[in-house]
């Protein structure tokens, strides 16, 4: 550069614009979440004024609340861990030399591609009482009719079964990535020394394919608290909240019963939870990463 | 043996997986009392598509997701391409700092901080419009750190050398940088389209009306309000609702594919 200051004006010019919109939609957000916690909700013509904890306080006696975020993390734990297993078993399927694969490949990742809100209207058929796939499947058994959405015992789970259709194959590829780049001189070691397949998978594969799980660990995390598509098309949260997650419940509060400042709090929540993970991610993951 | 199971065991999976997809052809495809019988014999119709197509604005739920996702990866591209730059090739006072700021955006997304964006967009006047949707999206971290990943294994010496030969920065970043990243940028855009293609939650708290309406949140309005349980009728909205995206992704599944594993991979 010419002059000693024009690669710090080159460099803001060209970040500012971006700069303006990542602040004014990101940052001054959670800010103004922060703040916001901690007025009341303004109503007609009484402006919000400073009420220090009250929010927290109605936050923590709140059973809807503690419901909501139990559901949150009960959908996070069990729908993390069962798309990450079926991705891993999938890429390892297609990876190998099989009839179909090309078909096989297609089909893992199609619901990749569809709208949640489209796949949420085809599986709430499927749920159906009587009349819906599922209950035919268990009417040939001699099973009853069961309102897998409509009970609160199945409801949180039919969104779990959605949610792992929709996610395992999107998580494949980067494992199909990974398996690719993996040397296959390993491999042939491995068989060399006589070694069973499981010990070829948690030997080699699964240490080798530990980056790409992390990856995917942090995105499925972000998504679980993330995505509530599904929840506004096919229980609305309901019966009686049993399905509903905290980011539907803040939309509720939000834009239901208005009651902004309330939904600020619970906005602080998620983003306490959301920046847990950055920190996990940014001490802990990065330093257990390199294989190789 | 081992090698058969595998093969079984990966075809359960994959009529498993596309199950849901041929069920809803099939409903959407044939009269509605078929919709829970099934039998070959039955007959073949597009009546469902028809209806559904004439019983809500769909062209114009059509238009105004193509406007978006356009709208929005054209801001995308625009911004993200000089931040990367920037962020690639210019040491600048509090770059770092700058850089960690926008790593945050990967953690927390536009779609969590629903209430105060509204706000925000309230007092800009940008409710219901489709700029309004796409505006928060427009400065991608995710783009900005794909970009400034590209423009880093750009050699040097080509910077240096169209310098020589009297190119500013701006011309560099235009002649050099974007035609090297080319299959990023197309990695980038199937992304971009497929997220707002998709995207429900945000657009159906910003839109009220049909005017600015996606066709995500016009499937919603449609199945919830105007329906009763028609499913044949419902199965053809959600089938119009995905078909486009669904037939880009049928012709074009390598680059998908490869699109989304790029992106995933820095």
């Amino acid at each position: 550069m010419q002059t000693r200051y024009s690669a710090h004006i080159y460099g803001w010019l060209l970040l500012l614009p971006a700069a303006v919109l990542l602040v004014a939609f990101t940052h001054a957000p959670m800010v103004s979440a922060f703040v916001d916690s901690f007025m009341s909700t303004p109503k007609g013509a009484r402006p919000a004024r400073f009420v220090g904890l009250m929010q927290y306080e109605t936050l923590i006696e709140d059973p809807i609340f503690w419901r909501v975020l139990g559901n949150n993390i009960l959908f996070a734990v069990w729908t993390i861990p069962a798309s990450i297993a079926l991705a891993i078993a999938m890429a390892l399927l297609v990876n190998g030399k099989l009839k179909g694969r090309g078909f096989l490949r297609m089909a893992y990742f199609t619901p990749t591609v569809l709208p949640m809100i489209a796949v949420a209207n085809i599986w709430m058929f499927f749920f159906t009482p009587d009349y819906g796939l599922i209950d035919q499947i268990r009417g040939l058994f001699g099973g009853g009719p069961v309102n897998w959405l409509g009970q609160q015992s199945t409801a949180l789970y039919c969104l779990m079964v959605v949610t792992v259709w929709k996610e395992a194959g999107f998580f494949m590829i980067f494992y199909l990535a990974a398996l690719q780049g993996i040397n296959p001189s390993l491999y042939e070691a491995a068989s060399l020394e006589g070694a069973s397949r499981w010990t070829v998978f948690r030997r080699i594969t699964w240490p080798l394919l530990m980056p790409t799980t992390l990856f995917v660990l942090i995105n499925a995390v972000i998504g679980a608290f993330r995505l509530v598509d599904h929840v506004v098309v096919m229980t609305k949260g309901g019966p009686d909240n049993a399905s509903s997650l905290l980011l539907f419940y803040i939309y509720e509060i939000g834009f239901k019963y208005w009651d902004t400042a309330y939904a600020s709090t619970l906005t602080v929540v998620l983003l306490v939870l959301l920046a847990a993970v950055a920190v996990f991610q940014f001490t802990y993951l990065d330093k257990r990463t390199h294989y190789q | 043996m081992n090698r058969a199971l595998e093969t079984i065991a990966a075809w359960v999976l994959g009529i498993a997986w596309i199950l849901p997809l041929v069920y809803a052809f099939w409903t959407a495809l044939h009269p509605t009392e078929f919709s829970t019988r099934f039998d070959l014999s039955a007959p073949w119709t597009v009546q469902n598509l028809v209806t559904a197509w004439n019983a809500a604005p769909f062209a114009r739920y059509i238009l105004n997701t193509i406007l978006l996702c356009a709208l929005v990866l054209v801001g995308q591209l625009i911004l993200c391409t000089f931040a990367g730059y920037a962020f690639a090739r210019f040491d600048f006072w509090g770059k770092t700092l700058a850089f960690l700021l926008v790593l945050v955006q990967l953690m927390i997304m536009p779609d969590v901080l629903i209430v105060e964006n509204y706000q925000t967009l309230s007092r800009l006047g940008l409710l219901d419009t489709i700029f309004g949707i796409g505006l928060p999206y427009m400065a991608s971290a995710f783009g900005i750190f794909l970009l400034r990943q590209t423009f880093k294994t750009v050699p040097k010496e080509l910077d240096e050398a169209a310098r020589v030969e009297g190119c500013g920065p701006v011309q560099i970043l235009w002649k050099v940088y974007v035609p090297l990243a080319k299959p990023v940028y197309l990695a980038y855009a199937l992304v971009s389209v497929s997220y707002h293609w998709n995207n429900f939650l945000w657009p159906l708290i910003v839109t009220n009306s049909v005017n600015a309406r996606p066709l995500t949140v016009g499937l919603q309005v449609f199945a919830s309000v105007d329906q009763g349980i028609d499913w044949a009728i419902i199965t053809a909205a959600t089938l119009i609702t995905s078909g486009p995206l669904l037939i880009a992704f049928l012709l074009f599944q390598r680059q998908f594919v490869q699109s989304f594993m790029r992106a995933g991979i820095k």
